[in-house]
């Protein structure tokens, strides 16, 4: 990979690249744990979620849940990797207390899932290849509460035996901006494919930061792991503060230890978790109460000829199918929900109606209000109808641009479920087209202002003012055309 | 009739057929053997409200006509099978008022078929021993005696509660688990029947675990036909335990006492080894030659990995063990020492809760896992795993049956003679056992003799994988063709 010089860090004593690779930790979209029948639900009361499996009790055994696997399966043609049709599961073996059986199951040797590729938009203009290394199934651990007593620690065991995916990148950013762009486009995937909600405050995607600096095209630097970063912009900080760290320390004359690190977002840096030396051995072996995973292709096959469509595959689509510029497919396609709402209302009642507008109407006003209410677009209580609705009565004549958001804002506020044309016709908001009404509201103008008709025809640019006065006089329904026509003729200019 | 404890559990379950006794009758008739014989300390708990209300039901159904295979038959099991509303403790102190809320799928096949339980069987901790001498809750003494001898003997194990409940008829049958011989040594030195069936043959699901990989649940009894009805029972595919095979179970019965004519037998020249004692030799010998009289053909056959099998068994064990036992944290439930943090609590905790040998096999699996350590332990050990496999493999590719060898170097020895100093001389009495557990296959131990000192002597045979009924076939013969071996006296019920 070349060297990007608009990617590299100033030091005092010259540039340095920055190299970072990813472990996400992405939670299974399954009714039941890994390897249990216990719900694998966000939430509910402290360890009301827990099997005798997942307490690790005296001669429990786990057994796969399959559509964990399946759902691991689908994650890894998404991320156009190799599937492994044999693979095996280890134990991790640490003592915890929110850990019961004193050992995760993982797998160590031989995941599921080979190498892949995904393709990341760092901006509009710049696309970038991050290569996976790997994608494996594991359990999730419980949960300790330090906070409830003086003098104990509680355990809650509902997230114990969770399925997760750990999805390993290769060490291919070069920057904060594109490892934000990698876990937003991962998120991305694993949403389309629904292995994962992707909901980073509830701790269902997590990220271990590997972070290592160097200078441009010199040999890879020592890395530090941040542990559990849990929100895209995080993890931005997290990179920059890391970086920083290890430049100052290496144009000290220092050098890197390799360690593990936690970020603090509230003072912006990292500090040390534990180092190379205090490490756990945790004693890997292949879990002897689990055999081998065997799945075959035709299996495989099944479940890639299922998959959804995917964001690149979509975006492509939207560009080919609409006419969309590659930004505007690419913003509605980073969520597939925002997609969906786009096609929806370009489909509506079969009509024909410009793409492109209904764009533009999603990714501009409505989009501001949702953000403005803290939701996403589909979440609002706008439906695609209303939006084609608004984009047909511009197209058509029968409002202005500038009624319609009047328009919306009605929609908005006062009448969630209008349809927008009863609407406008209720309320009077229809374009007056009507010429006589037009020229009377025009003549009425000139009359009322000698003055300025002496300084239009002096100086044309005055027929804006003109425009507004008779649009204004008209309550802005006046075909904005017409007007100008009127006046021109009428002005003489 | 006298002594009902002196049925075998086939004539017993023909005698409540037959309405001659009843299940309550044989209940109480056991359960007073089993008070009258505490001395023995085969019992960790005595279950026998539990035996005499299930009894009561048994008796029901038989009157309705509506009897199961193991309708009103006594039964120990070992201390290792979770049972429910039943304290089970491993024969550990870390789980020494553990009671479950379930129960295992062995034990749930054996109630299903109208067997009662009489109480929980002791063993060594963990199932991790040879002589029963490491049970939190003391040894088991053997029924056995040296003739003319008070010194107590061991009944082997881990399976010792079980083998000497058996030899002392206490119970028709127990429970046993098997993960390196501790179903078929214990067999061996207490004059009964013991089968360790093919691995996946039983469910796990419910079984203390200690080596998940050599684990295997099987029967203990009097003879090879109640070892083979008990067999039919215990055994069955289960959802929960991925490892357990979904296969038909035959009626193991019907193979008893049918023909061996023509069955290859393999001996291995491998476990003839150095120093054997001239009657273990001599035992073999005979078994040969029952067998040939009764029209198996005999070859010698050559399982050349055999001698690494005792310590490749001695580091994939305790490595499975090292990991399985650390759930018993003090955190959820069992025994909890506290300490100042957590780290402390775990210290406590397990040195207390473990006994020596336990804390011994978890010390040598957490070596031989550890970082730097794992190929040349582990890996090579998986690797020497693979070669015993293989060396079954070939033999019985060659049209062998079955193998006949010793089930253990020696007879029992007294309580504290071995191990002591060197645990490996404890380790040594599984030499014969463990290549089967590597293997997974099926082996059974049947009395074929007694030692120079009075005890009873076993042979072993080894079948192919869920062949157990070979087994059985040839087992009987044995059990037929070699001198009646009467059990001990009841010297400790005066």
């Amino acid at each position: 990979m070349n060297t990007n010089p608009s990617k590299l860090i100033k030091g005092a004593t010259g540039d340095w690249e920055v190299v970072i690779g990813m472990e996400v930790h992405a939670q299974i979209i399954s009714k039941a744990k890994l390897f249990s029948g216990a719900s694998a639900e966000f939430g509910g009361e402290p360890n009301s979620h827990v099997s005798l499996v997942d307490a690790a009790m005296p001669g429990m055994l786990p057994v796969i849940n399959a559509e964990c696997v399946a759902q691991a399966v689908r994650s890894g043609l998404g991320l156009k990797a190799r599937i492994n049709l044999r693979s095996h599961f280890d134990r991790k073996n640490y003592f915890y207390p929110d850990l019961p059986q004193g050992y995760q199951i993982s797998q160590y040797k031989n995941p599921i899932v080979g190498e892949g590729i995904v393709l990341v938009d760092v901006s509009p203009t710049e696309r970038i290849e991050v290569g996976i290394e790997r994608l494996h199934i594991e359990q999730d651990a419980g949960k300790s509460l330090h906070d409830q007593s003086a003098t104990d620690s509680f355990v809650d065991l509902n997230r114990a035996g969770v399925g997760l995916m750990e999805i390993v990148s290769k060490p291919d950013m070069r920057s904060s901006e594109e490892a934000k762009a990698y876990v937003a486009k991962l998120r991305t995937i694993l949403r389309y494919l629904g292995t994962c909600d992707g909901n980073m405050e509830q701790g269902s995607l997590r990220a271990d930061v590997n972070v290592s600096v160097r200078r441009p095209g010199g040999p890879l630097g020592t890395r530090c792991e941040i542990k559990n970063v849990n929100s895209i912009r995080f993890i931005g900080q997290a990179i920059e503060a890391e970086a920083r760290r290890q430049i100052a320390i290496l144009e000290d004359g220092g050098s890197i230890e390799q360690e593990t690190r936690l970020f603090d977002p509230n003072r912006g840096e990292t500090r040390s978790m534990r180092s190379k030396e205090e490490a756990h051995d945790y004693r890997y072996f292949p879990d002897p109460d689990l055999l081998p995973l065997e799945l075959d292709q035709a299996y495989v096959d099944e479940l890639a000829a299922a998959l959804p469509e995917l964001p690149d595959a979509k975006k492509a689509r939207f560009i080919a199918q609409y006419g969309l510029p590659a930004y505007d497919a690419g913003v509605l396609v980073a969520d597939k929900e925002t997609a969906d709402y786009f096609e929806a209302a370009i489909a509506h009642e079969s009509k024909s109606r410009d793409p492109k507008a209904v764009a533009n109407w999603i990714m501009g006003d409505v989009a501001a209000y949702a953000n403005s209410v803290g939701l996403s677009i589909p979440q609002t209580h706008l439906e695609p109808a209303q939006i084609a609705g608004i984009v047909d009565l511009i197209a058509e004549g029968t409002i202005s641009g500038k009624i319609a958001k009047d328009l919306l804002l009605i929609l908005i506020e006062e009448e969630k479920a209008g349809d927008p044309r009863v609407i406008v016709e209720a309320r009077g908001m229809k374009q007056v087209t009507d010429l006589g009404a037009i020229e009377a509201a025009v003549d009425a103008i000139i009359a009322a202002n000698p003055d300025k008709v002496a300084q239009a025809r002096a100086k044309p640019s005055m027929l804006g003012w003109f425009v507004g006065q008779v649009m204004k006089g008209t309550g802005g329904k006046a075909n904005p055309q017409a007007v100008n026509e009127l006046l021109k003729a009428k002005l003489g200019i | 009739m006298t002594d009902l404890t002196e049925l075998s559990l086939a004539a017993a379950r023909e005698a409540l057929a037959k309405r001659q006794v009843s299940a309550v009758e044989l209940a109480k008739a056991h359960i007073a053997a089993m008070e009258a014989a505490r001395v023995l300390n085969c019992f960790i708990s005595e279950t026998p409200d539990q035996a005499l209300a299930a009894a009561a039901d048994c008796d029901a159904r038989i009157a309705r006509g509506d009897a199961r295979p193991l309708e009103g038959i006594p039964l120990g099991i070992k201390d290792l099978y979770c049972t429910k509303g039943v304290r089970t403790t491993a024969a550990s102190h870390i789980l020494e008022n553990f009671v479950p809320t379930y129960e295992s799928t062995v034990t749930a096949n054996l109630w299903r078929d109208g067997a009662v339980m009489l109480g929980k069987l002791n063993l060594d901790e963990f199932a991790m021993g040879s002589s029963n001498e490491t049970s939190y809750f003391g040894p088991v003494i053997s029924p056995w005696r040296r003739p003319g001898s008070n010194v107590k003997i061991v009944p082997g194990g881990s399976s010792g509660g079980s083998a000497a409940a058996v030899a002392a008829r206490l119970c028709y049958g127990a429970t046993g688990t098997d993960t390196g011989g501790s179903i078929r040594q214990p067999a061996a030195f207490t004059g009964t029947v013991g089968i360790k069936p093919t691995y996946g043959r039983c469910s796990r699901w419910g079984i203390v675990a200690f080596a998940s990989s050599l684990d295997q649940a099987g029967p203990i009894a009097r003879n090879v036909r109640d070892a083979a009805i008990l067999l039919r029972s215990m055994a069955g595919h289960d959802a929960k335990d991925t490892t357990s095979v979904d296969l038909p179970v035959p009626d193991y019965a019907a193979a008893v006492g049918t023909s061996i004519q023509g069955k290859v037998i393999g001996i291995p020249k491998e476990y003839r080894l150095d120093g054997m004692p001239a009657e273990i030799d001599r035992l073999w010998s005979e078994g040969v030659s029952w067998l040939k009289a009764a029209g198996a053909k005999i070859v010698e056959i050559s399982l050349p990995h055999t001698r690494y099998a005792l310590p490749a068994y001695y580091i994939v064990a305790p490595a499975e063990a090292s990991s399985n036992l650390a759930r018993y944290d003090g955190v959820r439930y069992g025994l909890r020492v506290p300490g100042k943090d957590v780290v402390e609590l775990y210290e406590k905790t397990r040195a207390a809760g473990f006994g020596r040998e336990v804390r011994r096999r978890i010390m040598i699996g957490t070596y031989v896992l550890s970082a730097g350590y794992y190929d040349a332990y582990y890996v090579r050990a998986q690797k020497i795993r693979t070669l015993i496999k293989r060396d079954f493999e070939t033999v019985f590719a060659e049209g062998v049956d079955a193998i006949l060898a010793p089930a253990t170097p020696s007879a029992a020895f007294g309580l504290g003679e071995k191990g002591s100093a060197d645990p490996v001389e404890m380790y040594l009495n599984d030499v014969f056992t463990v290549t089967v557990n590597m293997a997974g296959l099926p082996g059974i131990a049947v009395p074929a003799g007694t030692s120079a000192e009075g005890l009873p002597l076993a042979l072993q045979l080894i079948g192919r994988a869920f062949e157990e009924e070979t087994l059985f076939a040839l087992a009987s013969v044995i059990e037929e063709s070699a001198p009646k071996i009467a059990l001990p006296p009841k010297w400790w019920d005066r």
